[in-house]
């Protein structure tokens, strides 16, 4: 992984300071250019890897890319899957088979197996995953991605309800089908590392919010600190400026010291805050 | 007193699940869940190390158990929630708490009389931002509260589709039961149940059967009028959004999940922590981790006190009490009567103090 990875929060509108902020930004990104504008930027800076959300709007950008291969050569994309609030708020309008059966191919047989008998489909929570998982992954054919992230908000709940099996089926899957590193966001780093060892996952990847204040950092910061000196996961730091309460030079100069971390993950909408976040890391981290 | 709780979930929808994954993880619970038997049910008993109970009154059977979460449609909380306080076990329900208030009040009496901890998910009142809200409206900083604007949006019911009971009026669905009454719990903690309700509005966006949008304007004791304004077919919004924004005599306030703005005209020794002037705090500081982070801090916060009272075995008047729900609930029939009667519901409130009430700014 490359030390430095670019995230896209801020292409959707989401921003844990401001809701104001939130929507200029949702404004700013509304059109496919002004997103790929900002990745260029990010490009020219020297960062090659797009840690993404399945989101349609990512579609797009992958197609745009697609089309001109020389400007993105060596470009990588990290998918982070699902786009949660399309499940949520399909669930809340068609009730939760409405909105799994929603989510499968027409054709498949998946499908069928819902909405008709039961039986199948609870016996098959397996097959159900992994059919979800290459809906998810469609819009990255032919691209690289060689590491694939399970979004925060799936991750906690499998872990919450105890469904840690479904890791095991995640990995597989991403480790069969795609060649690639199966990966976990989480906002309880310390609980999902004791989990995925439990599942026979070793060192795994795993991202989650590191930073100097300890801001959802959720199962303790000393817990956190043990976990990354332990030498069992390999971490991806996001939220390292917590957004926005701490300064860049220290918070990277922070995380620079810490053992563990592998990568960060940010995400500007600025060519200044990139090239200076790229700086910071070179300057504290080693360049990639 | 116990060191651990055996609580179970009941209701495992989207709420239900959501619950059930933040207390199941709570170091200090033994946790069943619990719903009818169907996809879900079957699904987790192969797949989860939990309990997995089919249907209410199993659940019920359980001998040892002590606490129970209610996430079921609405229209059974009622009846739940009463087995389950004569039953003996601390009881946290989903918001809304019941359709008919006089069963909110009813079932408040009984729990206060038996002594168990009795809890609403009403999460907002966790947020940081709203916290610290109703810490600067006790304060008096603002002056007297003239004017207040309560508001909600979020894409939920974007297409005519078919219905749940979400979309059913008569189980509790509907934007007001499920996006207005946050807003309206906020205004409830802030300035108590609304004398008068007035230009109330249900309205029809996309759906037949019930309300996408409620309008409506509340007049308060010593001098707040508020308007609020909910829409939850609303596009442009990522997820819910709730603000609050109260304007007084001294000052202004505005709050939202992320952040509170003050403007305060005058520094207040009520308030010393905001000067003269516009003043902002965000969620990073007023935001406190809890033992699991699933979908924000307030979801796990009100679990985490709840399973704590629970254990303590007592319930020190805490925030989101059944009685405190029962403000809501009750508000939120004047709002059904009014629009649907197109007459002001309640009395006009008592003529406005020229002084602020004064409350000390450690009581919150």
């Amino acid at each position: 992984m490359d030390k430095l990875l670019f995230g896209d929060n801020q292409f959707f509108g989401i921003n844990h300071m401001s809701e104001e902020k939130a929507r200029a930004q949702a404004m700013r990104f509304q059109e496919t250019d002004a997103i790929l504008s900002v990745l260029g930027s990010a490009y020219d800076a020297g960062i090659r890897t797009f840690m993404c959300t399945t989101h349609d709007r990512i579609g797009e950008i992958v197609e745009a890319q697609k089309k001109d291969p020389k400007r993105w050569e060596g470009f990588t994309y990290y998918p982070c899957m699902p786009y949660a609030h399309k499940y949520a708020n399909a669930v809340t309008e068609q009730g939760m088979v409405g909105a799994l059966t929603g989510f499968m191919p027409d054709d498949g047989l998946l499908k069928t197996a819902l909405t008709g008998t039961k039986a199948l489909a609870t016996k098959d929570v397996d097959g159900i995953a992994r059919v979800l998982i290459d809906m998810e992954m469609k819009m990255f054919r032919g691209q690289n991605t060689p590491v694939v992230f399970i979004q925060n908000v799936f991750t906690d709940l499998l872990m919450g309800m105890g469904f840690h099996s479904a890791f095991r089926v995640f990995h597989d899957h991403i480790k069969e089908k795609y060649n690639a590193e199966p990966a976990y966001i989480t906002m309880n780093m310390p609980m999902l590392l004791e989990v995925l060892e439990g599942q026979g996952i070793e060192k795994p990847i795993i991202c989650s919010n590191i930073n100097k204040i300890g801001f959802r950092m959720s199962g303790g910061f000393d817990a956190y600190l043990d976990a990354l000196k332990s030498g069992r996961v390999r971490a991806v730091a996001m939220s390292v400026y917590a957004s926005g309460a701490i300064p860049a030079d220290e918070a990277i100069h922070w995380l620079s010291e810490l053992p563990g971390v592998e990568s960060l993950v940010f995400g500007a909408s600025s060519r200044g805050n990139i090239e200076g976040t790229k700086a910071l890391v070179d300057k504290y981290m080693g360049t990639s | 007193m116990s060191e651990r709780l055996r609580i179970g979930v009941v209701g495992l929808g989207k709420m239900g699940l959501s619950h059930f994954a933040m207390v199941n993880p709570h170091p200090l619970t033994d946790t069943l869940a619990c719903d009818q038997p169907g996809f879900i049910t079957d699904v987790l008993s192969k797949n989860i190390a939990a309990p997995v109970v089919k249907g209410f009154d199993a659940l019920m059977a359980d001998e040892a158990l002590q606490a129970v979460v209610i996430a079921t449609p609405s229209k059974l909380h009622a009846p739940m929630v009463r087995t389950a306080l004569e039953r003996g076990l601390h009881v946290f329900c989903e918001k809304p708490f019941c359709l008919d208030w006089t069963d909110s009040v009813a079932l408040a009496d009984l729990a206060e009389e038996k002594g168990l901890v009795n809890r609403v998910g009403y999460h907002y009142r966790h947020v940081g931002a709203f916290a610290e809200l109703k810490r600067i409206v006790d304060s008096g900083a603002l002056g007297r509260i003239t004017h207040v604007i309560a508001e909600a949006y979020g894409p939920v019911v974007l297409r005519s589709k078919r219905a749940t009971w979400r979309t059913d009026k008569t189980e509790g669905g509907g934007c007001l039961y499920d996006y207005a009454a946050h807003p309206l719990n906020l205004l409830n903690w802030y300035f108590g149940t609304p004398k008068q309700v007035m230009g109330s509005d249900l309205g029809h966006v996309f759906s037949q059967e019930t309300d996408d949008q409620v309008m409506s304007t509340m007049r308060f004791d010593n001098g707040p009028v508020a308007q609020l304004s909910v829409n939850w077919s609303d596009e442009s919004h990522r997820k819910m959004s709730t603000k609050i924004t109260i304007m007084g005599t001294k000052g202004r306030a505005y709050a939202d999940r992320q952040e509170c703005q003050v403007y305060l005209r005058e520094e207040d020794e009520n308030l010393p922590d905001y000067g003269k002037g516009w003043s902002v705090k965000y969620t990073t500081e007023l935001t406190q981790d809890e033992w699991f982070y699933l979908r924000g801090e307030e979801y796990s916060a009100q679990i985490a006190r709840f399973v704590e009272a629970a254990i303590a075995g007592k319930d020190e008047a805490q925030e989101n009490t059944f009685r405190s729900a029962a403000e809501t609930d009750r508000t939120m029939a004047m709002i059904i009567e009014n629009a649907e009667t197109g007459h002001p519901v309640g009395e006009a409130p008592t003529p406005v103090k020229p002084e602020p009430r004064k409350r000390g700014w450690l009581r919150r």
